[in-house]
């Protein structure tokens, strides 16, 4: 490992501000652990050189005076954002050597601050996944290994190329998208840093849709520090996507001030789910300690509609995939099969050689639930649903200021383990989904080991548009765990 | 009005329609992107990401749209709804980029309205406006470009209509095509659809149902995509024709889509109601509910012009005009512009007759449009005064009118030029009539036997001896004085 990859992005942009290394040598260093980690399988395609160029160019511009937020960061970027002249795949074979002539607002947003692209990292298919599994361009593989057992691991889903990458040390940091839990997830289960936003808070412009009312853009780092400056060069308002909130960016790093005295945080009984492991019960009440020990209050509290959350989120999301995913069909890009004989066969012979088993089964589920007949029975009760998880949020959100939870029910698996059960994987995503439905920002810490030394991770439900709290939050239980493993893989050691 | 009823072997039948009309809103960009919407442009050259369903694109509504729809929804009488939602209608078409069309589906923009029909005979018939909504158009497929391959022009994805759908109150073909003419003339006076059937920016779906007189509401046929107000009516009879006839066999009507063949002049069934889609309509996560601020509603409402049904009441109060005429007059804005001006100052009444008489049968008979007439409304008023004040004959001046269409020129100059102005000097005319009585003594002898119609005939032979000069009024008072 070199030194310049092993570092925070924090600290890599005061280096960079010293002008004691140069973007050109920082990213030098992360191309080669990006090849030096090539056995993860977390990208899908490297831009090596347009790395180098964008590192430069960063260099000429801060010589100039005009740095950004993230000027001369290198980043993995999740590949469900679309990039300018760049392979776009979404984990998807249908997307087939699609260049979109466009850059999603997000990653446009971060090139305007300063930061360079290493490359596009591996995801679930169409991001329908918790696991990493379901990418047709081949599961990744967790850089972390419990004690004692030599199996490849999942690095958690979907953004489980970036999770890897960042925590391999092969990426300074990387954008997620998060519409169950496919960026804290993943972080968990990696041991870095995950933040899903506000819902609107990031524009979703350009990023691949899987359930448009839920998909939200994060940063994926190695630090809460890293989160903040990286979300504040990714949000902003967008004309273009009618669903971003028009709301002042704040400088969330002016938020980490350490002092939660007096902070009411909630413990919600829901989520202390049948059959969740001790050490995560024990995680989570290690966690109301350091907290109780920095000056803040749990209060415990409940979310009555919980259990309806993960059911509500399987019907919600794949109707929203089944419409969103009608356009790949063959006809104006990406993949198209050959030798249809009609306009139905080309879509029939194109959806079935582009499409993996996950994406199917999630357009099958979603037609389904929005067929007549089982609409009301499905989708609409499921919008009720939503409707009142979000409620018992806000009624929560009358008595405490932040939600402390676990991030997922278990460690990190094998892969293969869960293939064959879906339903067990979409379990995955019990704690994860309710803040989706309710469209609050969110992030996971790293907090512990479990018993075979995988990381495990805290997760912080804030109000609506207050990452700052979230965030507050959130460095002082990293300061608490002091969380210094590192996994059992990083890149160039 | 008789009542339109088609005769079966049973008996009489009365025909139940309605309409549904998509109506291409005027704006210059489409309804959720930034993208032209000008009519002809080369295959796929105004298309943005967002108009092809490429990965990642997102639709943002066209605020202009939204006025232009709220405006008709006014024109039409209807309510404006402040709460509306946009949904996807999904479904594979290969010019459907997206595999969903965006539009209005349980909570439109437009509510309840009425449309009053102007029938030929003064009749006026209200028809129900149930609702409109908005909805992005779909691109357009080529199939005859080249064998075996189809061809995709996504121009047209994306621009924004309103689908206007009337009640079930229609009862006959010429209704029908009163109800189109009256809604397309609405539109156009608001400037939010230009009304061209033939450019595709006004397309009509009916629906048909029969029923003997007084009976319940039958199963009804949509015929699909019927694009001349002649080819409605038309389809509309042989649709009812065909439901007549299959009910009097012992069949049963089933519902289903139907598409008309001008050729044949008959309907054939396109999908059965076990092939309809099922379009799993749900809202378009990508876009908020729409609201209407009530101030947004009132500005547009203090901006809306007169409409036909106002302008044609003012036609018939301050113009003294017949319903009719007033109908004609007001059903194309520039018409009734154009009108206005000639009646400035003049004889409304006259100025009616000439606009809806001499100069619309010059213009069918030309095949021209009003902006594309030689004669302007200045000009046709000049004609008028030289009638007014006796410069010309009425006879004359229809002359004069077919020879300014021809040459451009002013009605005075040509009067001018070729000596038209009316005979009205006593001692010309009385020695011309004494002229024409000198050489026909036999008449004469017939009109002092009392025969009166023989002064029509001397009336005649004066104005022939003055190439129709001779002011008729004086010429008639003189021949009586002469014969009587």
């Amino acid at each position: 490992m070199s030194e310049l990859t092993g570092i925070t992005l924090s600290r890599a942009r005061d280096l960079l501000t010293k002008g004691e290394v140069s973007s050109k040598e920082l990213t030098q260093a992360h191309v080669q652990a990006v090849e030096a980690a090539r056995s993860l399988n977390a990208y899908i395609t490297e831009t090596p050189d347009k790395a180098l160029k964008m590192a430069e160019a960063s260099d000429a511009r801060r010589a100039k005076g005009e740095a950004g937020v993230v000027e001369g960061i290198p980043l993995a970027v999740k590949d469900l954002f679309c990039t300018e002249g760049v392979l776009t795949t979404a984990g998807s074979h249908i997307l087939d050597g699609f260049k979109p002539p466009y850059e999603s607002t997000v990653t446009g947003n971060l090139w305007r601050n300063g930061a360079v692209m290493l490359g596009k990292a591996n995801l679930d298919e169409f991001a329908m996944g918790s696991s990493n599994e379901t990418s047709y361009h081949g599961p990744v593989e967790n850089p972390w290994r419990r004690q004692g057992d030599n199996r490849p691991l999942v690095p958690g889903g979907s953004s489980g190329g970036s999770a890897a990458a960042v925590a391999a040390r092969a990426a300074l940091a990387a954008t997620g998208t998060d519409t169950g839990g496919s960026i804290r997830q993943p972080a968990s289960f990696a041991g870095i840093v995950g933040m899903k936003p506000t819902y609107g808070r990031c524009s979703r412009w350009g990023i691949v849709a899987f359930a448009s009312s839920l998909d939200q853009a994060g940063p994926m780092t190695r630090s809460v520090r890293d989160a903040a400056i990286m979300l504040r060069a990714m949000a902003g308002h967008d004309e273009k996507d009618s669903t971003s909130v028009d709301l002042p960016v704040p400088d969330y790093e002016q938020a980490l001030t350490g002092d939660i005295r007096g902070l009411k945080v909630g413990i919600p009984r829901e989520y202390r789910v049948e059959g969740m492991p001790q050490e995560i019960e024990a995680l989570w009440q290690q966690g109301i300690q350091w907290l109780k020990d920095a000056g803040a209050e749990p209060v415990d509290i409940s979310l009555p509609r919980t259990h309806y959350a993960l059911p509500a989120y399987y019907i919600i999301a794949p109707a929203e995939a089944s419409s969103n995913l009608a356009r790949y069909d063959g006809v104006r890009f990406g993949l198209r099969a050959e030798g249809a004989g009609s306009l139905e066969e080309l879509y029939e012979l194109t959806r079935e050689a582009g499409f993996g088993r996950e994406v199917k089964r999630r357009v099958l589920i979603g037609t389904y639930v929005l067929s007549a007949g089982y609409y009301d029975a499905y989708y609409n009760k499921a919008r009720k649903v939503r409707t009142l998880i979000a409620q018992d949020f806000h009624d929560a959100y009358k008595e405490v200021d932040v939600i402390l939870a676990p991030t997922a029910p278990s460690a990190a698996f094998a892969i293969g383990d869960l293939v064959d059960d879906p339903i067990a994987m979409y379990l995955n995503d019990v704690f994860t989904v309710p803040a989706s439905l309710a469209g609050l920002p969110a992030i996971s810490v790293p907090a512990g080991l479990s018993g075979d030394g995988l990381p495990l991770g805290l997760q912080l439900i804030g109000k609506a548009f207050d990452e700052e709290t979230v965030l507050r939050v959130g460095g002082v239980l990293e300061d608490a765990a002091q969380f210094t493993h590192e996994p059992a893989f990083v890149a160039g050691r | 009005m008789a009542s339109y009823r088609i005769a079966g072997n049973t008996g009489e039948w009365e025909v139940v329609c309605g309409l549904e009309i998509h109506a291409q809103i005027i704006s210059k960009s489409k309804l959720f992107s930034a993208a032209a919407t000008e009519f002809g442009g080369e295959p796929n050259s105004q298309v943005s990401p967002v108009d092809a369903g490429m990965p990642g694109m997102l639709p943002v509504i066209n605020r202009f749209c939204v006025e232009q729809a709220i405006k008709t929804g006014l024109g039409l009488r209807a309510q404006i709804n402040r709460h509306s939602v946009f949904e996807r209608k999904n479904y594979f078409y290969a010019d459907l980029p997206q595999g969903y069309q965006i539009s209005q589906y349980l909570e439109p923009l437009v509510g309840e309205g009425t449309v009053y029909l102007d029938m030929p005979d003064g009749e006026v018939i209200p028809v129900g406006i149930e609702r409109l909504h908005m909805e992005q158009d779909a691109g357009k497929s080529l199939h005859d470009q080249e064998p075996g391959k189809t061809y995709i022009d996504l121009n047209r994805s994306g621009v924004a209509l309103m689908e206007i759908v009337s009640k079930p109150d229609i009862r006959s073909p010429e209704q029908a095509g009163a109800y189109i003419q009256k809604l397309r003339s609405i539109l156009r006076y608001l400037g939010t659809c230009d009304g061209n059937m033939a450019e595709g920016s006004l397309r009509c779906d009916i629906n048909v149902s029969v029923r003997k007189p007084g009976a319940g509401l039958g199963t009804r046929c949509e015929v699909k995509n019927v694009n001349s107000v002649r080819f409605v009516m038309h389809a509309i009879e042989a649709e009812a024709t065909r439901q007549i006839e299959l009910i009097e066999e012992g069949g049963e009507v089933i519902q289903e889509t139907r598409l008309y063949d001008p050729r044949k002049g008959e309907t054939r069934s396109m999908r059965g109601k076990e092939e309809a889609h099922d379009y799993r309509y749900f809202p378009d996560p990508d876009l908020l509910p729409l609201i209407v601020e009530n101030d947004w509603v009132e500005r547009i409402k203090a901006d809306m012009p007169e409409l036909p049904d106002e302008k044609k009441q003012r036609f018939i109060q301050d113009y003294g005009l017949g319903a009719y005429d007033a109908g004609v007059l007001v059903a194309e804005r520039e018409t009734a512009d154009f009108y206005e001006d000639v009646a400035n100052g003049r004889d409304a009444k006259t100025a009616a007759n000439w606009v809806t008489g001499e100069f619309f049968g010059a213009m069918n008979k030309a095949g021209v449009d009003l902006d594309e007439a030689p004669v302007n409304a200045a000009m046709l008023g000049e004609l008028l005064d030289l009638m007014a004040d006796n410069t010309i004959s009425g006879r004359i001046a229809k002359d004069v009118f077919e020879e300014m269409w021809e040459t451009g020129k002013k009605a005075g100059a040509i009067v001018e030029e070729k000596g038209l102005k009316q005979i009205t000097d006593t001692g010309e005319l009385e020695a011309i009539l004494d002229k024409v009585i000198a050489e026909n003594p036999e008449q004469v002898q017939q009109v002092k036997d009392g025969n009166q119609k023989v002064m029509g005939w001397f009336v005649g032979q004066a104005m022939k001896a003055t190439g129709g000069k001779a002011n008729p009024k004086m010429v008639n008072e003189l021949l009586r004085k002469k014969l009587g």
